[in-house]
């Protein structure tokens, strides 16, 4: 049966789709601009006979998936920045057990408590993180409520095919706004959880999950074990979109409701004779070093955007250093005010004219 | 004439290895919930919690499921196991730090929403594995590495009295202080520790058992004078007996 389009907030579908997934066990703890997703679930969850708990804390509820997550279950939880912060403890621990679970993040403006308004402050929250030990969070951007659903498939799917934490990192904006988006059938396979899962020890030997190991070499294999995983995820699972970047002389590049601002851009850049593209990463993590590498040899400037002050920025510089020599100019500021599209144009604007029409002067456009 | 074999519960390891110092009263509670286990019948479908402290390497010795927690998480973890797996046989191996320290409101919160699991709280006044700091439990005028001329309440406050406020917490259907210093405690203690998780087996809510135990490395004492502390100056702050017993009722 084909599925109707409907008009759906971000943090409703994203719930919805998290249902449609098969998650089996929700926990989390209410923080505005996410509330709708643990609202939503509180109901739905308990008429499908699955779990919900209202957790006492952000502390309690990635413990909760933690455990949840043992068993082998679809298990998630959301939640949104300063509150974000308090699950790295079990987040580092999640990594290090390699226990598949879905985090939402949908990120307000900070630091500290800062405001209810859209952010993309924690992308390094997200992708660096704050839990302690190596190990990366996977995590996925989406730039419209139709992504969130089909990213929230896509965490499920990864988390279960790989045993990892993945989070899928949206923003106030993208929680809040409503626009038509279809709550399809879950696209992906269901992975087998049986030959590691606690289930107790029937037939079969006892299983542990731990972090802990006393023995040097068996600590160190396994975290290399664990970041060959990762570059799995990035060969295998990594999401992107590349607009008009074939011949661009300059490019974009941003992530999330961002990105999808930026496109617009340049589009009027484009309709304007600008050569101009936009690369955007879904997958943030491990990030998609090669792809910026490969873009940036073939341009003349690269014009980071992001609603923060700089931090995708350094995954960028990162991805083309040693590989092109060319200017990476950022434009971006705190949260609190949305772009515009006209705001973001006049940037494309005066950096293009600053590194592409300084090069080859305006003629030669 | 029945004859008596002593041997291991099929819920402890076949390789087992203890991590426990000589005089540690954890060998003792270890053996008996798994003693317990077995006589229900659960082992198989049992899944432990491994928490942050001396008890952190539970898999070492018990042989069933067994998952770690952060530190003081192990209730948390705990609820999400049961609410995922509600017909496994979900328990807490915990230190007093871990529990009603650090993990004190996850420790409430799950027993207040009457998680059906067992928790099983080993208060032995100190941090063990770390060295034997001063703790949530410490006694006034205990000398340990942080209260280095005894705990005083003008500047480190009260010892936390674990069962008297569970008690008080709706969801607990069964709370009991024990100790391990004669067979015929130990006999008692696995009475209390059934109970614990029958508390949890028929419904009813969460199970608690707090054992006072002996620590002799961090008390600089025998073991012989550790079980003598317990029975004096600990049973005298922490008053061993069954605080809350819906199993009997039920």
């Amino acid at each position: 049966m084909k599925k109707e389009k409907e008009l759906l907030k971000g943090n409703y579908a994203i719930a919805q789709a998290a249902v449609q997934a098969g998650c089996q066990s929700y926990f989390g703890y209410p923080i505005t601009p996410q509330s709708e997703i643990g609202e939503y679930l509180s109901t739905k969850m308990p008429e499908l006979n699955r779990a919900f708990v209202a957790a006492e804390s952000e502390v309690a509820a990635i413990s909760m998936l933690l455990g949840a997550g043992s068993t082998g279950v679809k298990a998630m939880t959301s939640s949104s920045s300063c509150a974000v912060a308090l699950m790295q403890e079990g987040l580092s621990f999640i990594a290090g057990d390699e226990i598949p679970c879905v985090l939402v993040s949908v990120m307000r403006a900070g630091p500290g408590l800062g405001y209810i308004y859209p952010s993309q402050g924690d992308y390094l929250q997200a992708t660096k993180g704050g839990g302690n030990g190596d190990y990366k969070l996977v995590t996925y951007a989406p730039n419209s409520v139709q992504e969130c659903v089909d990213l929230t498939y896509k965490c499920f799917y990864v988390s279960q095919k790989y045993r990892t934490p993945v989070c899928l990192l949206a923003d106030g904006m993208l929680g809040q706004m409503m626009e038509p988006a279809v709550i399809g059938e879950y696209p992906y396979e269901e992975i087998d959880q049986s030959s590691w899962a606690l289930t107790g020890a029937k037939d079969r030997e006892p299983r542990h999950i731990a972090s802990i190991e006393r023995d040097q070499e068996t600590l160190s294999k396994r975290v290399v074990k664990i970041f060959e995983k990762y570059s799995r995820i990035l060969e295998n699972e990594n999401i992107f979109e590349k607009y008009e970047t074939e011949g661009a002389k300059l490019v974009i590049t941003a992530f999330g409701s961002i990105a999808r601002i930026a496109k617009a851009a340049v589009k009027m850049a484009r309709k304007n004779g600008l050569k101009v593209g936009l690369f955007r990463p879904i997958l943030l993590n491990p990030f998609p070093e090669k792809i910026v590498a490969e873009i940036a040899q073939k341009v003349d400037g690269i014009l980071d955007i992001e609603l923060n002050c700089g931090q995708m920025l350094h995954d960028i510089k990162a991805s083309i250093a040693g590989v092109a020599t060319i200017p990476v100019k950022f434009y971006g500021r705190p949260a609190g005010v949305m772009m515009t599209v006209e705001e973001i144009y006049k940037q494309i604007e005066n950096v293009y004219k600053e590194i592409v029409e300084k090069k080859y002067g305006t003629a030669c456009i | 004439m029945e004859r008596l074999v002593y041997k291991k519960p099929e819920s402890i390891r076949d390789d087992f290895k203890i991590t426990f110092c000589p005089g540690c009263d954890h060998g003792v509670a270890v053996r008996l919930v798994a003693e317990v286990l077995d006589e229900l019948g659960v082992r198989e479908n049992t899944i432990g919690i491994a928490s942050v402290g001396c008890s952190v390497f539970s898999y070492d010795f018990f042989n069933f499921d067994i998952v770690e927690a952060a530190h003081g998480r192990s209730l948390a973890v705990a609820t999400g196991i049961k609410r995922s797996m509600p017909d496994k046989v979900v328990f807490t191996y915990q230190g007093d730090g871990d529990l009603a320290s650090i993990g004190l409101a996850e420790t409430i919160h799950a027993m207040t929403r009457g998680e059906k699991v067992t928790a099983i709280c080993i208060n032995n006044t100190t941090y063990g594995m770390t060295g034997g700091q001063a703790g949530p439990t410490t006694l006034i005028g205990q000398v340990t590495t942080t209260t280095t001329k005894g705990r005083k309440p003008e500047l480190s406050g009260f010892p936390l009295k674990i069962s008297e406020i569970l008690k008080e917490v709706d969801g607990t259907a069964y709370v009991a202080r024990v100790t391990l210093d004669s067979p015929k405690e130990i006999m008692n203690a696995k009475k209390c520790i059934k109970k614990a998780f029958e508390a949890q087996l028929k419904g009813l809510g969460a199970g608690f058992v707090e054992i006072l135990a002996t620590c002799p490395t961090n008390w600089k004492m025998t073991p012989q004078e550790s079980h003598e502390r317990v029975r004096g100056e600990m049973s005298e702050v922490f008053k061993p007996g069954v605080y809350k017993d819906k199993v009997s009722e039920a």
